[in-house]
């Protein structure tokens, strides 16, 4: 059965990675469907976040190859339950709108979102949360016209330890 | 060691390859690589360079060198074409798991993503395809990006390496010295041992009345050959092999049974499916091994012992998986295996072979028809070598008789485009076998197609007076082609006929010894003469042009159902 899965994938921060771990679903016509990469809590190690939908069997070889690459240290998979994941938003408003139409406002107190910035001619909001809840706040605002639009890839941490910290200092002993 | 202070990134390079051990390396020169070949002719005497007539043979020469030696094969290529065309080599020596090495020139590193001359993303082009890439900007990082990358193309489950190097790295000076590479923080190329899966393993074993073992490459890549020969005598299961296996153990043993895949032998195809362990050692599943994989060895309890955890159930699922080097798990399964007599179990596969002798062995060895055929050519190369040559296949239908007829005596003496097959790899890969094996016979089986991909390497033959023999089996056509357009697109024969020159005399041109035979009673004496000569030797033997290769599983079909015509 499919599912989406989270693939964390933790790494040394080397030029050209992202290629070879991107070769890895392109080649497999796996579509990502969202991709983040940052540094991780350890020092000089990154860490990629990736979702794919795929059924259990396909995403432990997927993982199985992706941890063969040399400059990958660890890489997990974990369904959406083992996780604590969010997303974020920006929606980018014209200004006239919000002091016209009353409504807008109430629609970000309800969703809880934050008002980043605002000028004369727009104004920026930003919502974290799961992925129907950016959802509802787009619906909600794409009435009054959306500027522009955009969310960021899912982030996430799993319930349970990763234990990388304990696998670097393997090696270096 | 001592610093070399002040030394230029080229020197450097070569003081690396001095360290790992290198005397030998192929290539080609070029623009962005000539600061490198410019250091190497003053260390002649220390590091010969082979000049190959294209890169493709200077990477297959390096891949030849390097299953037969079991060392770092390396080649050297400038930017652009020259990297480019490296590429084929360098994604056989991926598939086959082959330590190899390569250098590409760069353009300048300021000119880098300027579309500048000669300028083409290697490092992109090659990630696919090997197991580590890297672009060295900076003279100071040569020693150790080139320690890391020797130990990363030998160690675990081996394969190639591309390093890229700006010509400004290779020029710019900085204070040399060497460390060996011992690890990788991020790689673990020997899998932790799990004694547990060992006893399971041998659990299944205790109670299995009709295992078989299947071997591949790993046994003979991890060094394994005493320890398997050890493991398979101690337990006396029947064992069939890859063709990247075989000569892991002599092809006389009396526990060999032969060669599974698309064009195996009759009996371990058919009995893979009536076995009731299977034991795999060393080999990965490939689809022309298994055909099928819905009805493969699904009565069977799969046993894998294996490098690369990758490998573990990626194509069929391990019932036991044992992960690690087999030169360390044989001998622990080893004592935990008892020798049993599988006396009719031996039997099925002694009646499978008597059924396949008479169908199609005895055909291909004994033909009475007047055409010679490509076995017996074979079997006249086993008579005359005494089954001690390296046997070096291109790909086709001459491959597949080559790696089913010819006998051996020795380890790493099968040597062949496993994986990709890659037509053109056998000429330019004799010629490095010849030299990481002086010592040994060394002889090339060609088809007159793959012959025509990289037939200029008779120029680097001729030059270095490598002594291998090149057999061609011309059949004037591309056989393997043809034989599936007559049995799956009913004959119609698209573009497989050559038209072809007179080889004999393109080998003259290169002043090479040579000799055409087309009947029988001239065949024999011709393997003679080649064989005692000491020198480079071109025999072409026109065969019958349309010989098909049996047993042979269609693509796609079941390992049972093999057809014997
Ligand atoms: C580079 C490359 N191109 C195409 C093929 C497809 N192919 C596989 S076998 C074969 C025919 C080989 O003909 P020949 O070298 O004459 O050997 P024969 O089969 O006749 O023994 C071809 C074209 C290949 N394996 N490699």
């Amino acid at each position: 059965m499919e599912k989406n899965y989270t693939i964390s994938i933790y790494t040394e921060n080397s030029v050209g990675l992202l290629n070879r771990v991107s070769a890895i679903f392109q080649r497999r016509h796996i579509n990502i469907i969202s991709i983040t990469s940052s540094v991780s809590e350890i020092e000089q190690v990154s860490r990629f976040v990736i979702v794919v939908r795929l059924t259990e069997a396909a995403v432990k070889k997927v993982v199985g190859q992706i941890e063969k690459q040399i400059e990958v240290i660890k890489a997990f998979y974990h369904t959406d339950e083992e996780t604590i994941f969010q997303e974020s938003a920006l929606y980018k408003v014209a200004s006239k709108s919000l002091f016209e139409e009353r409504h807008i406002q109430n629609i970000i107190k309800e969703s809880h979102a934050n008002i980043v910035t605002v000028n004369t001619d727009f104004f920026v909001i930003e919502k974290t949360g799961f992925r129907h809840e950016t959802e509802q706040l787009y619906n909600d605002l794409a009435p009054y016209g959306l500027l522009q639009f955009v969310r960021s890839g899912r982030i996430s941490v799993t319930k349970d330890p990763m234990n990388i910290k304990a696998l670097l200092t393997k090696f270096n002993d | 060691m001592k610093i070399k202070k002040n030394i230029s990134g080229s020197e450097a390079l070569i003081h690396c390859l001095l360290e790992e051990g290198v005397d030998l390396i192929y290539g080609y020169p070029g623009g962005a690589i000539m600061p490198f070949y410019d250091e190497l002719y003053k260390f002649q005497d220390k590091l010969q360079h082979v000049l190959t007539r294209h890169e493709q043979g200077a990477t297959h020469a390096a891949q030849g060198f390097a299953r037969v030696s079991g060392r770092v094969g390396v080649c050297v290529a400038t930017s652009g074409p020259g990297a480019t065309n490296l590429v084929t080599g360098i994604a056989d020596a991926m598939i086959d798991s082959t330590p190899m090495v390569c250098l590409t020139g760069q353009v300048p590193s300021h000119l880098l993503g300027s579309d500048a001359f000669q300028e083409t993303d290697i490092i992109g082009i090659s990630t696919p395809v090997t197991k580590w890439n890297y672009q060295i900007t900076n003279a100071a990082e040569i020693p150790e990006v080139m320690a890391k990358a020797f130990y990363i193309a030998r160690s675990g489950r081996p394969g190639p390496v591309l390093i890229d190097v700006t010509k400004d790295a290779q020029f710019d000076t900085f204070d040399f010295s060497y460390k060996h590479c011992t690890g990788v923080r991020s790689y673990k190329p020997l899998p932790k041992i799990d004694v547990t899966a060992v006893d399971a393993a041998a659990a299944v074993l205790a109670k299995a009345k009709k295992p078989l073992i299947v071997w591949g490459q790993g046994v003979i890549l991890g060094k394994a050959e005493e320890e398997f020969k050890n493991f398979v005598e101690k337990s006396n299961i029947p064992a069939a092999w890859t063709i990247l296996g075989v000569s892991a153990i002599p092809t006389d043993h009396p526990q060999n049974v032969g060669m599974v895949g698309m064009h195996g032998n009759y009996g371990p195809n058919m009995l893979t499916n009536e076995c009731d362990v299977l034991l795999a050692i060393g080999m990965r599943f490939d689809d022309r091994v298994t055909g099928s994989l819905d009805t493969y060895a699904k009565q069977a309890k799969v046993i894998h012992l294996e490098i690369d955890p990758a490998e573990i159930n990626k194509n069929v699922d391990a019932d036991v998986a044992v992960l690690g080097d087999v030169k360390s798990t044989l001998p622990l399964l080893a004592e935990r295996v008892a020798s049993k007599p599988y006396t009719e179990w031996y039997a099925a596969f002694k009646k499978h072979h008597d059924i396949e002798f008479e169908k199609v062995i005895k055909g291909d060895l004994h033909p009475t028809k007047d055409g010679l055929s490509m076995g017996e050519v074979l079997k006249e190369i086993n008579r005359a070598s005494n089954s001690d040559a390296v046997v070096v296949s291109d790909v086709g239908q001459h491959q597949m008789i080559a790696c089913r007829y010819a006998t051996f005596n020795h380890s790493k003496s099968n040597i062949t485009s496993g994986g990709l097959g890659t037509m053109g790899f056998a000429l330019p890969a004799a010629i490095g076998a010849k030299m990481g094996a002086p010592d040994r016979e060394v002889v090339a089986i060609i088809g007159d197609g793959g012959f025509q991909m990289t037939i200029q390497e008779l120029g680097t033959i001729f030059q270095t007076q490598a002594a291998v023999k090149v057999v061609v089996l011309n059949n004037d056509f591309l056989g393997m082609v043809r034989q599936w357009q007559q049995l799956f697109f009913d004959k119609r024969y698209a573009s497989t006929e050559m038209v072809n020159p007179d080889f004999v005399k393109i080998a003259e041109g290169y002043f090479i010894d040579s000799k055409r035979v087309t009947s029988r009673k001239e065949l024999g004496p011709a393997v003679d003469e080649m064989m005692a000569s000491d020198k480079p030797y071109f025999l072409e033997v026109c065969v019958e042009k349309e010989h098909n290769v049996f047993p042979m599983i269609p693509s796609g079909a079941s390992v049972s159902d093999i057809r014997l015509s």
